[in-house]
């Protein structure tokens, strides 16, 4: 066993975890953040997604051990309070999913996205950047015209995503 | 909903629910077998089993079927409030329980609108009739004149109404479900037809929403199976000392069944890891590659003619000018996104599953037998899983979380990793078909003949035999589940002279299962891209080639609106080279859902590769429920056979599956999606038909046409590798 602390969803952790612990096992099943899902295991799905340190990791590729001093945003630490993150908002008003399984590894991915490639994001660049994330119910379209939404309304909520962070 | 839940909250806040319609009728008798929570009717024939009006105007509606992902959450609802007459947001709704939900069969062929919301429809309609005589009757007026409205009834021309629930007060009374009780003319609908929300939605973004994945419950373990390296291994022995440096983890052996469990999760699958364990195998199989051939050697079960118009054989032989072709689909598996997961808890001769299954009463009797248990002191709940499109590995999963927890006395959830969802999941059966037709004078079809290679389902098998229990020794019924993957199977273009000849086969590779639009798929795939084969030797252009033998103004109808969406332009294929387009159609199960999918495409010779530009389909499913819903399953069913014609394959060898994770079985990523144009009929007077299947027919046969359009060559084996399409490209005009 060996200790670990970190910032999850702006609050201070600190546990004893098995070396070779998965961060998305630690998220899931150690903190109960079960929003984090598993897909593949092998990380070929994007299903785990998180931000790390600010930017878009698979939680399933990361050993808990190696977060030591990271701030870890889940899926959980987007919204603030009621209010929706917007790029949550705009896979809910754009009904970017089907079954579900994928979309917080598909909504973490999308705020990555904007933060590396701006507010205007056209579908090519969406499409391009999200290679890694599948979705076997195949909502594409939905999805891409969710984060396309959600890009832009993210603009006007800066502090709320640092607040995220 | 909190993802950790106390079983004694979970159960009250399933199974508390009061019935205050209709709770006491002396002569209510339930179903054999098919005891249900206190005070709960489960009898389809009832409309109690379906609503239940609660006194403060509230309604709770028990609905068999379950929503995948699919929409039928709000779809349901929508035709229940609206035949009603009462506000959805008073609807709660609850899926798929066995102890509280009536059995309305399987959620599968894309029933659950047409037959389930139906079902349920017909409740609502018979409960409002009597509603209306109750408030007719307080209010002093014929039932004529009044209406049931926003959860009240009321007289038709205006003034105070009297509440549901205030009606229902402490009375009872039983109704049986009333198959005349008559229903709302669709022109007056305020709710059905409308692009409503899901309710799922919000939970699902935020990351809150309780899937199966995320159910805890007091005192549970977690457990990994650990798989044999081939199918049908014996177990020899194992070494427990190879997990001896894991603590407290305890292993479950029955048999040939081997799992491991840990209070931990991450323990469980270091130990599943490093459990060392010896197994005899044997090269059962037959391999992908040698597949298509054996399915021509047999062994069969039986021929069946399935289809006889006229003499094709004859008309064949007499004709000056025929065409044959062979068409094959590989085996694919559903591949859902997550790993099929339950939670079971097996102790005091009682059983409670949480399950991502699609037939939660189906597998009731399935689970009580292998238990030993009772079928009444066997509860299935479902939890939503991942998409699932037919029976994928969610039952099984469900089955080892039951063996695993009789065994310990404690429930336990198992998940599955990802290599065991791509090996062991039931799979999608190959199909093989050949075709064979001529021209008449006239230009049109004059003869065909379908010949299929498929394998045989097993007469009234139960369910598909379940892995955990067959491992573990227990007895089932055993045999092989496919869904009707025997429609579609010959031209709905009034052809005169039509065979359609099944040869039966007794096995099939690996196990099998219903997989989305079980057999349509590569049934359409053959008989479509034949169409086109047969328009092309007529030089005709494929639209008008179908337009000119198709009776059906609803199919007509779809046909013209896809080519219209793509801007197509009459010529025959080949085209002159560039983008391709090609068309094809569906009558779904020659009596359900039309569709039409026109697609373009552009083919990249030097490397093969297929790029899809747009796809355009118009789609019929009759009086539709919610658009929003359809549109999203339509472009679901479009996106995913698109990658399961392009790029699925299942590959085996004489041991078992190998390709096990997602490089090895890529499917569609988001560079490969091609722009859709969807057209939706609305036909408010006709019946709702379901949407989750029918449109993914006519995909691979518009997709092989289009190709064909492009460049020359007509693909009849999926999938249309890169490979494939390299070496058809290198023998123009004559490849498969
Ligand atoms: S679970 Fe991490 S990428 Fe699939
Ligand atoms: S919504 Fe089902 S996998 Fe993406």
């Amino acid at each position: 066993m060996a200790s670990v602390s970190m910032t999850i969803n702006g609050k201070a952790v600190r546990a004893n975890v098995e070396p070779r612990t998965l961060l998305v096992e630690f998220l899931r099943e150690h903190q109960r953040l079960t929003g984090t899902h598993v897909g593949c295991d092998t990380s070929q799905c994007g299903a785990c997604t998180i931000h790390m340190d600010g930017k878009g990791v698979k939680s399933c590729t990361v050993l808990a051990l190696q977060c030591e001093g990271a701030q870890i945003t889940t899926i959980e630490g987007l919204a603030n309070g009621e209010e929706l993150h917007p790029m949550q908002a705009a896979f809910r008003e754009n009904h970017g999913l089907q079954c579900g399984y994928c979309t917080p590894g598909m909504i973490m991915a999308a705020i990555d996205i904007v933060k590396r490639k701006g507010h205007d994001l056209d579908e090519h660049v969406i499409r391009e950047e999200l290679e890694g994330n599948i979705c076997r119910c195949t909502g594409y379209h939905n999805i891409v015209k969710s984060i396309a939404a959600g890009a832009k309304a993210m603009r006007g909520h800066a502090g709320l995503q640092q607040a995220a962070e | 909903m909190n993802a950790h839940l106390s079983r004694r909250a979970f159960l009250q806040s399933t199974g508390a629910l009061v019935v205050a319609f209709g709770a006491a009728d002396a002569g209510l008798a339930q179903a054999p077998g098919s005891a249900g929570a206190p005070g709960r009717v489960l009898d389809p024939a009832r409309v109690d089993a379906y609503l239940a009006l609660h006194p403060d105007g509230t309604m709770t509606i028990y609905c068999g079927k379950v929503d995948l992902g699919t929409g039928l959450r709000i779809a349901i609802p929508q035709m229940a409030a609206e035949e009603l007459g009462i506000g959805l947001e008073k609807i709660n709704l609850i899926e798929g329980d066995t102890a509280l939900t009536p059995d309305q069969g399987t959620t599968a062929g894309s029933t659950g609108i047409a037959r389930g919301g139906v079902q349920i429809r017909q409740a609502a309609a018979t409960a409002r009739e009597a509603l209306q005589r109750m408030g007719a009757e307080r209010l002093g007026l014929a039932p004529a004149d009044v209406v049931a409205t926003e959860g009240e009834v009321r007289p038709r021309n205006g003034g105070a109404g009297i509440g549901f629930g205030e009606l229902i007060g402490d009375r009872q009374f039983a109704l049986k479900l009333d198959a005349k009780a008559p229903l709302r003319n669709p022109d007056d609908y305020l709710l059905v037809g409308k692009p409503l929300r899901r309710p799922d939605i919000p939970a699902k973004v935020t990351g809150t929403h309780l899937y199966v994945h995320n159910l805890r419950v007091d005192g549970m373990l977690h457990g990994r199976i650990v798989r044999p390296p081939a199918v049908d291994a014996k177990l020899v022995s194992i070494d427990e000392s190879s997990i001896a440096h894991i603590p407290g983890v305890r292993v479950v052996r029955i048999e040939n069944f081997l799992g491991v469990v840990a209070e931990d999760e991450w323990d469980a699958v270091r130990a599943s890891r490093a459990l060392e364990a010896n197994w005899e195998t044997r090269d059962t199989l037959v391999g992908d590659e040698a597949l298509r051939q054996s399915m021509q050697a047999g062994p069969f079960e039986s021929d069946e003619v399935l289809l006889k118009k006229g003499d094709a054989r004859s008309a064949l032989a007499s004709a000056s000018d025929r065409l044959r072709s062979e068409f094959y689909w590989p085996v694919q598996t559903h591949g859902s996104m997550g790993p099929s997961c339950a939670v079971a808890d097996v102790r005091d001769g009682k059983a409670t599953i949480w399950t991502a299954s699609q037939g939660t009463h189906r597998f009731r009797f399935a689970f009580a037998h292998f238990l030993g248990l009772p079928e009444d002191a066997v509860r299935l709940i479902y939890l939503d899983g991942a998409g699932c499109y037919g029976m994928n590995g969610h039952d099984d999963a469900a089955a080892d979380a039951a063996l695993m927890s009789r065994a310990l006395g404690r429930p336990v959830r198992v998940q599955w990793m990802r290599e065991d969802e791509h090996r062991f999941d039931p799979k999608g059966p190959p199909q093989l078909l050949a075709l064979e037709g001529a021209l008449g004078s006239d230009g049109k079809i004059a003869a065909w003949r379908t010949e299929m290679w498929i394998p045989k389902a097993t007469a009234s098998l139960p369910n598909v035999p379940l892995l955990g229990p067959d491992a573990a020794g227990a007895k089932q019924p055993m045999g092989i589940s496919t869904g009707l993957i025997s429609q579609n199977a010959s031209p709905p273009y009034g052809v005169k002279n039509v065979d359609v000849l099944a040869h039966w086969l007794k096995d099939a590779p690996l196990r099998p299962s219903n997989i989305r639009a079980p057999g349509k798929i590569a049934n359409i795939f053959a008989v479509e891209s034949f169409t086109d084969e047969l328009a092309a030797k007529a030089r005709e252009d494929s639209l008008a080639f179908r337009l000119n033998s198709l009776e059906d103004p609803r199919g007509v109808e779809v046909l013209k609106r896809a080519a219209a969406l793509l801007g197509w332009q009459a010529r025959p294929s080949p085209g002159p080279g560039g983008l391709g387009r090609g068309i094809a159609y569906v009558h779904y199960k020659d009596n359900e859902n039309y569709v039409a999918i026109a697609m373009e495409v552009e083919v990249d010779r030097p490397t093969g590769a297929i790029h899809v530009r747009r796809v355009a389909c118009a789609h019929d499913c009759g009086l539709m429920i919610n658009p929003d819903g359809v549109r999203s399953q339509v472009e679901g069913n479009i996106l995913q056979t698109l990658s399961r014609a392009l790029f699925e394959e299942i590959k085996f060898d004489r041991k078992g599956v190998t390709s096990a994770d997602w490089a090895s079985y890529p499917i569609l990523t988001y560079p490969d999606v091609p722009e859709l144009l969807i057209d939706l009929v609305q036909r408010p007077h006709e019946p709702p038909l379901g949407a989750g299947e029918a449109s993914a027919a006519p995909v691979a046969a518009a997709l092989a046409n289009a190709v064909h359009d492009a460049c020359g060559i007509q693909l009849r084996t999926v999938p249309f590798t890169r490979e494939r399409v390299r070496t058809a490209l290198s023998g123009e005009g004559k490849s498969g």
